[in-house]
């Protein structure tokens, strides 16, 4: 009953000096938070994010670490095992296992040429894996570098170098992708062949040559974003107040314009991967792809669709592999996007 | 406007320029000819028919006689396809991908657009986040992965659909349907956004507070702008599926302008690579200008620079 009539009568304690308690309650400002731990905190909160990380991280380990310790490898031709479907054996491995030895079963089948496709598909999505990456930090390198030159110069400079995106944003890419990459692989084949060229050898020079004809027409997009943010960020109030508080060209760059930018560079960069992915799968079917016996989820696809009716498997296990490469990345792409671009945060 | 018109058109013609020189040059680094596959040919013949298509010529000379030719309307007779113009292969093929790429444009306008309202107007239940993970999914899966799964099957499996050509209206289904995955996921992704950004408006907010319905607000105010970005997107799609097709159209043996452009190239049949080439990014790159031009007039609050 007393909480309801609050007492007009005073009390000392009412008067006595706050504890120190009292007086952390009223502290209204919260510990502040910086860019990336506030992003990291939201990223966190997205359920649809998180899952699709632990999944890039299991294809990782699925693609560049399995491999290693399969007793399989994605070249070596088991013979009288062709043609396997799931957890079957062929006919020497059958006589091993009647004598009482154990054989590692083929759990995704094998192919025609008697290789087991499990680790075929580990390969291949480590290939295909490596092109979406590689492709994407190159397109990073180049289209940032060339964007933030053209966003500080400004002037004559940008109206130049932004005139040549504008072309080549306008070019249409699949079409160019197919002659550059036609026209890229023996060049390099040759270049290859070469003294002193024997790592190219080593990396397959049509993979190397997927590699520049997607950066060659890729980095466009990168440089516009790069140049776009640096455009905004140079005129904002925080980099005026920096620059008259006498702060040098280096800092400005180094405190305010990279750490603003990096959000959408990173978000940017994430979800080129997928997209390379993708043309590398379309270069694949029409045979422009990486080089057998070298597989990619594209080519591995490519390989079944001969055969489908009789080992359906071979194709839908490469298939749905791309399928979830590329769901998982955007979706993560997504995530990220939600959580570091600062334009979107309401 | 008109100096930003006469810009866009003229970066337009330089784009269209660059992707025939870069192609004729490219196509020529790459080693073979037309002419060397035919094993059946002497070494005689094939230096005859080289000399009589002009191919025994210096690069240089041939890109000016082409570019010349070419402006004059000229694109040449194919090089494989013997007496045959290659406007007239072009003019031939052309309708068929036309046909494909238009009706997978109306069949993903038809889809997109009301599932992109609908997971707006639903947004954070349970319809939305289905019509999103179906959307992204939609996104992920590349053409020819559909195709071939289409085809296994309803063509092989089911037995239920003709899997060779377009000759009767039941063998539309498979390849407009692989054609039109992407860009309905993609409109309706595109549709959700642009209507969720609208009804985030004040003049939404308003129209609300006066007692307008929520739906009538959606459907009578918000739509409105929020189609904007899809109508935008619709040059661009048309052109991308018609270029893009050849997948599809290789896997359903589909006589089409994207099958010939891929022959042309394995084949080394030059003037069909620049004819198909050229005609297809003039597709694209006019599809493009037309829209930023179109933009422009449409929303008035793109300021013109």
């Amino acid at each position: 009953m007393s909480n309801k009539f609050p007492s007009l009568q005073l009390k000392v304690e009412d008067f006595l000096p706050a504890s120190a308690e009292e007086k952390e309650s009223l502290v209204i400002m919260r510990k502040s938070i910086n860019f990336w731990a506030d992003g990291m905190r939201r990223l966190r909160k997205n359920k649809i994010a998180m899952v699709s990380l632990v999944f890039i991280i299991l294809i990782m380990i699925f693609a560049y670490v399995l491999p290693a310790f399969w007793p399989y490898s994605y070249e070596q031709q088991i013979k009288y095992s062709e043609n396997l479907a799931p957890f079957e054996y062929g006919r020497d491995e059958q006589a091993l296992i009647d004598a009482g030895e154990s054989v590692f079963p083929h759990i995704c089948g094998t192919d025609k040429l008697g290789r087991d496709f499990a680790v075929r598909l580990m390969m291949g999505t480590r290939i295909s894996l490596s092109v979406g990456l590689v492709c994407a930090a190159l397109v990073l390198l180049v289209g940032a570098t060339y964007g933030a030159i053209a966003g500080f110069a400004g002037g004559w400079v940008d109206n130049i170098m932004m005139r040549i995106t504008d072309i080549l944003y306008t070019i249409p890419d699949i079409l160019l992708i197919i002659i550059l990459s036609m026209a890229l692989k023996p060049a390099l084949e040759d270049l290859a062949a070469q003294p002193g060229f024997g790592w190219m050898q080593k990396m397959g020079p049509n993979l190397i040559a997927i590699f520049l004809v997607f950066v060659l027409l890729y980095w466009v997009g990168m440089a516009r974003i790069t140049r776009s943010q640096v455009l905004i960020l140079k005129e904002s109030e925080y980099v005026t107040a920096a620059r008259a508080l006498g702060a040098s060209g280096g800092r400005i760059v180094k405190k305010h314009l990279l750490t603003n930018c990096i959000g959408t560079l990173i978000v940017t960069t994430t979800l080129q991967i997928p997209s390379a992915i993708f043309t590398e799968s379309y270069l694949s079917f029409l045979g422009l792809g990486v080089a057998a016996p070298m597989p990619s989820l594209g080519s591995l696809a490519t390989d079944a669709v001969k055969g489908m009716n009789t080992y359906p498997h071979l194709l839908i296990l490469p298939a749905l592999m791309i399928s979830v490469v590329i769901l998982v990345f955007n979706l993560f792409g997504d995530g990220l996007r939600d959580a570091f671009d600062p334009k979107l945060k309401n | 406007m008109k100096k930003y018109i006469i810009k866009r058109l003229a970066l337009g013609i330089a784009s269209i320029f660059i992707v025939a020189t870069l192609t004729f040059f490219l196509m020529n680094l790459v080693p073979g000819g037309p002419f060397v596959a035919e094993k059946s040919i002497s070494k005689a013949a094939q230096e005859a028919l080289e000399a009589k298509y002009g191919l025994d010529k210096p690069l240089g000379e041939r890109y000016i006689t082409y570019m010349s030719d070419f402006v004059k309307g000229d694109m040449g007779y194919s090089l494989r396809q013997r007496g045959r113009t290659v406007s007239g292969i072009i003019f031939s093929k052309f309708p068929v991908s036309a046909k494909l790429a238009g009706i997978a444009v109306v069949l993903a306008l038809a889809l997109g657009i009301p599932l992109g309202c609908i997971s707006a107007y639903n947004r954070g239940k349970f319809f939305d986040n289905f019509i999103i993970v179906l959307a992204t999914c939609g996104i992920a899966i590349p053409s020819f992965i559909s195709s071939v799964l289409l085809l296994y099957t309803f063509g092989s499996k089911l037995g239920v659909l003709p899997t060779v050509g377009l000759n009767t209206m039941s063998s539309y289904i498979m390849p407009v349907t692989a054609l039109a995955i992407y860009p309905t996921a993609y409109i309706t992704r595109l549709m959700r956004s642009s209507l969720l950004d609208v009804m985030g408006q004040d003049y939404i907010r308003t129209s609300r507070a006066k007692g307008v319905s929520s739906f009538k607000t959606l459907f009578k105010h918000a739509l409105r702008n929020a189609i904007l970005p899809v109508i935008t997107y619709v040059g661009p799609m048309l052109a991308g599926l018609m270029t893009g097709s050849f997948v599809v159209e290789k896997i359903f043996t589909i006589p089409g302008l994207g099958r010939e452009f891929v022959s042309a190239i394995t084949n080394r049949d030059y003037t069909m690579i620049m004819g198909t080439t050229i005609i297809l990014a003039t597709l694209v790159i006019t599809a493009n200008v037309i829209v930023d031009i179109l933009y422009k007039i449409i929303d008035p609050r793109i300021k013109l620079k």
